[in-house]
C-alpha cells in the first residue's frame, strides 16, 4: 500500500511559462470533478511516462487550497537532474492525461503559531504561495521574504506583491539585495514561526540563525524533501522476490523496485516521510545516504536505507525486499 | 435497506439490548483463539455487506438512543468536547466528511446539498435540517466538531499533526473505556498512551505513530480493540467512576451472561485535508455475554481467549473482580472444537 498506488487521472490544462526556466503546469480532474481539498505545503507526486520510464517526481502544489477545481505546480528545468524537470518541460503539453497521488503535506503550517514568517529561496517559493492563501483565509499575520538570482528569475513576485502587498519582500541576488536573517529573526513577536524552503545552504542558515538566537525547535520549520539524485549504476538483490535488479543511472533505487514489480511502501519520494524505510541484509560497500529521515547512528550502522533517494556504491547490496 | 432506530437506555434501567438480526454484524474482535496486542491496522475499506465495515461511518439501529445519551452526558459535563484555538480548520474537516460520507452511503437517512460554501444539511433520524456557511463557525449554534459529533455514533478525537508527533488537541468523548479527555488534552502520543502496559516494550506505539503520520488523505484505516463492561454503559469515564464502579462488584453466576458486555472499539483514522490532522473515531459497540454466545465459533472463541488472557492485560483492562467467574460460565458454551479463521461468524 502507498499513496501512489491511489492515482488520480488528470488532465493538462494549462501551461505557463513563467519565465526561461520555470513552467506552471495547471490540472484538472479527467472528469471535472472537484480534486481533493489540502493545506498549503502539501505537495503531490507526478507520475511521468518517459518513453518506457515511469518516473514519479514531487512537487508543491502552489493553488489555494481553497480551490478544487484545479492544482497547479511550477517546475524549475534542472538539465543535470535525473530528466522529470526536462520531461515536464519538454513533453508535456495542454491537454495531456496524466497520473497524480492525492495531496500530502510535510510541511504545513503550525496553527497555534501567532504569525507565520517565511523565507524562500529560488523555487522555493511554490509551497508558501499556497500558505500565504491559507493563512490569509484565516486571519493569521504572515511575511514573506523571497530571495532570487535576479527579478527576471524571481517568479510571482509581481502577483504576490499585488496580493499581498507589504507582505513580500524581494531580495535579488543581482541587485546586491539579500536578507539580513539576523535582524529578521531578531525581530519577531512572541509566538512567531519561521518556515524556510529553499537550497540546502539557505536552510542552514536560518535554522542556525534561529537557533543561535534561542528560537525554540519546534517553531522552526524546513521542507527537506529533495529530488533524488543521479549517480553511477549499481546492482540490489531483492532477497524476498529472490531477484538482481539494476538501478540505473537516472533511476531511482525506488523506481528501479517498482519497476521490477517487487511491493515497497513509499510516499514522498524525496527522503522525508519514512514510509519506504527498507531493511538492509547484507551490504559490502558504502550506501549514499540522501535521505532526512535515518540518523546519524543508523546510517553507520548500514541497516537500513531510503531507496527512494539512497544510492550505493560497492560490491554488493541485498535489500528485505 | 431502513433502519427501525430503537428508544432504549444506556444508564438507569438499563434497556439497551440488541435485536436477532443485529447480533452478526457486531464486529467481534478476535480473529484467532488468542489474543495478544498488535498493529492490528488494516485499511478502512468498504468491506462484507451488512457488516459495520460497509461504509465510512457505520449507522445501526443505536443512533438515536445513543446520541441521546450523549447528549445527556454534555448537558452534565461540558468538559467531554474541548477543541484548542487552533482546532477549527480541523473541525470543519470533521463536519465535512461525515456529512459527505453518510450523505452517500445513507441517501434514504441523510442529505447534503452544497451551493459553494452554503451548504444545506438534512439528518431525518434526528430531525435536523440546518443551512449554514461551510467554513464560518458564526453560522453554526455551536463549534462545528461539536456539531457534527452530536451526530455521529462512537467518540471522535482529532489529534493535530506536528514535530514529529501527534498532539490530542480536540475530541468530543463521551463513550469511553475509562479515558478522559480533560485529563489527555494537549499531550501527544507517547503521553496518552503511557499507562498502556506491555505494548511499549513490544515498540508497538512507535510504529503505530510512524504509521499515522504518513497517513495519506483517502486512504483510512481502521482497528479494532476491546474490553469488558458490566452493564450496557456507554459513559465508563474516569469522570463518572463513582458510578459504574462499583457495577463490577454486582456480578455473579447467575446475571453474568446478561450484565457483562463485550465491549469493541472500531478505531479509523482519516487524514483530514484542510487542518492536515488526523481524525480518530472510537466507535463503541456493545453486546452482552448472553448475546455473544448466540453465536457458536464466537463462544468457544472468547472462552479460550478469556481464559489465556496474560494477567497484566486482565488487570489493566479492569477485569480482575469478576474474570474468574466468567472464565468458568464461558466454559460451557466450548465444547474444544476447532474454530475458523477471522471474525466474522459461520
Amino acid at each position: 500500500m502507498s499513496a501512489s498506488d491511489h492515482l488520480i487521472p488528470v488532465v493538462v490544462s494549462n501551461v505557463v511559462e513563467v519565465n526561461p526556466i520555470i513552467k506552471r503546469f495547471e490540472f484538472k480532474h479527467v472528469n471535472g470533478d472537484e480534486l481533493p481539498a489540502f493545506s498549503g505545503g502539501a505537495h503531490i507526486v507526478v507520475e511521468m511516462l518517459d518513453d518506457g520510464t515511469k518516473r514519479k517526481n514531487p512537487y508543491s502544489l502552489m493553488s489555494s487550497p481553497f480551490e478544487r477545481d484545479q492544482y497547479s505546480i511550477s517546475v524549475r528545468r534542472d538539465d543535470t537532474g535525473r530528466g522529470g524537470s526536462k520531461f515536464m518541460h519538454e513533453q508535456v503539453q495542454p491537454g495531456m492525461q496524466m497520473k497524480i497521488s492525492a495531496p500530502v503535506n510535510l510541511f504545513a503550517l503550525d496553527l497555534r503559531a501567532r504569525k507565520h514568517l517565511m523565507i524562500a529561496g529560488g523555487i522555493g517559493i511554490t509551497p508558501f504561495i499556497a500558505q500565504m492563501a491559507q493563512a490569509d483565509k484565516l486571519g493569521v499575520p504572515f511575511e514573506l521574504h523571497y530571495a532570487a538570482r535576479s527579478v527576471s528569475q524571481a517568479a510571482y513576485m509581481d502577483s504576490l506583491a499585488d496580493r499581498f502587498g507589504d507582505h513580500v519582500s524581494c531580495y535579488c541576488d543581482d541587485q546586491g539585495e539579500s536578507v539580513d536573517l539576523e535582524m529578521l529573526l531578531s525581530n519577531q513577536p512572541l509566538g512567531t514561526h519561521v518556515y524556510v524552503c529553499g537550497p540546502k545552504g539557505m536552510i542552514e542558515r536560518v535554522v542556525e540563525t534561529a537557533t543561535s538566537l534561542g528560537w525554540p525547535a519546534a517553531h522552526v520549520h524546513f521542507e527537506h524533501f529533495l529530488a533524488p539524485p543521479v549517480g553511477e549504476p549499481f546492482d540490489v538483490h531483492l532477497a524476498k522476490a529472490g531477484i538482481d535488479i539494476t538501478v540505473g543511472a537516472e533511476q531511482s533505487l525506488l523506481e528501479a523496485v517498482e519497476a521490477s514489480g517487487t511491493p515497497i511502501n513509499c510516499m514522498c519520494r524525496g527522503g522525508a516521510c519514512g514510509q519506504c524505510e527498507t531493511v538492509v541484509v547484507a551490504c559490502e560497500g558504502e550506501i549514499m545516504h540522501n535521505d532526512h529521515w535515518l540518523d546519524e547512528e543508523q546510517r553507520a550502522a548500514k541497516q537500513r536505507i531510503m531507496p527512494c533517494v539512497s544510492r550505493f556504491r560497492g560490491k554488493r547490496l541485498e535489500l528485505d525486499l | 435497506m431502513t433502519i427501525q432506530f430503537k428508544d432504549e437506555s444506556f444508564r438507569g434501567d438499563f434497556t439497551y439490548a440488541n435485536s436477532p438480526s443485529n447480533i452478526p454484524r457486531f464486529p467481534f474482535p478476535f480473529p484467532e483463539d488468542e489474543y495478544m496486542y498488535s498493529t492490528n491496522i488494516e485499511p478502512h475499506h468498504a468491506a462484507r455487506a451488512g457488516s459495520p465495515f460497509e461504509n465510512a461511518f457505520d449507522v445501526d439501529e443505536h443512533y438515536v438512543a445513543e446520541m441521546k445519551d450523549r447528549a445527556l452526558v454534555l448537558a452534565d459535563d461540558p468538559g467531554r468536547c474541548q477543541a484548542l484555538p487552533h482546532m477549527e480548520t480541523a473541525g470543519w474537516d470533521f463536519l465535512e466528511l461525515v456529512m459527505v460520507s453518510k450523505a452517500r452511503d445513507y441517501p434514504d437517512l441523510f442529505k447534503l446539498t452544497m451551493d459553494g460554501d452554503r451548504w444545506h444539511w438534512i439528518n431525518k433520524p434526528l430531525q435536523i435540517d440546518d443551512t449554514f456557511t461551510f467554513g464560518d463557525s458564526s453560522t453554526l449554534p455551536c463549534h462545528p466538531m461539536e456539531y457534527i459529533g452530536r451526530q455521529v455514533q462512537g467518540d471522535h478525537a482529532i489529534l493535530d499533526q506536528r514535530d514529529g508527533n501527534l498532539w490530542m488537541d480536540a475530541g468530543i468523548i463521551t463513550a469511553q473505556a475509562d479515558w478522559s479527555l480533560d485529563f489527555d488534552i494537549g499531550m501527544n502520543f507517547f503521553e496518552w498512551h503511557a499507562p498502556v502496559p506491555l505494548a511499549h516494550e513490544l515498540g508497538v506505539f512507535q510504529r503505530a505513530l510512524k504509521f499515522l503520520l504518513t497517513l495519506p488523505q483517502g486512504q483510512p484505516s481502521r482497528r479494532l480493540n476491546w474490553t469488558l463492561t458490566v452493564n450496557p454503559r456507554l459513559d465508563t469515564s474516569p469522570e463518572n467512576y463513582p458510578k459504574w464502579g462499583p457495577d463490577r462488584m454486582t456480578v455473579t453466576p447467575e446475571n453474568i451472561g446478561e450484565k457483562v458486555h463485550l465491549r469493541v472499539e472500531l478505531q479509523t483514522f482519516w487524514r483530514l485535508p484542510r487542518s492536515n490532522a488526523i481524525l480518530f473515531p472510537i466507535r463503541t459497540y456493545l453486546m452482552a455475554m448472553n448475546e455473544v454466545v448466540t453465536q457458536p465459533k464466537w463462544a468457544r472463541r472468547i472462552h479460550r481467549v478469556m481464559r489465556d488472557l496474560r494477567p497484566e492485560l486482565v488487570e489493566y483492562k479492569g477485569l480482575s473482580r469478576y474474570h474468574p467467574i466468567l472464565v468458568e460460565w464461558l466454559s460451557q458454551f466450548d465444547d474444544g472444537a476447532p474454530t475458523s479463521p477471522g471474525i466474522f461468524p459461520d
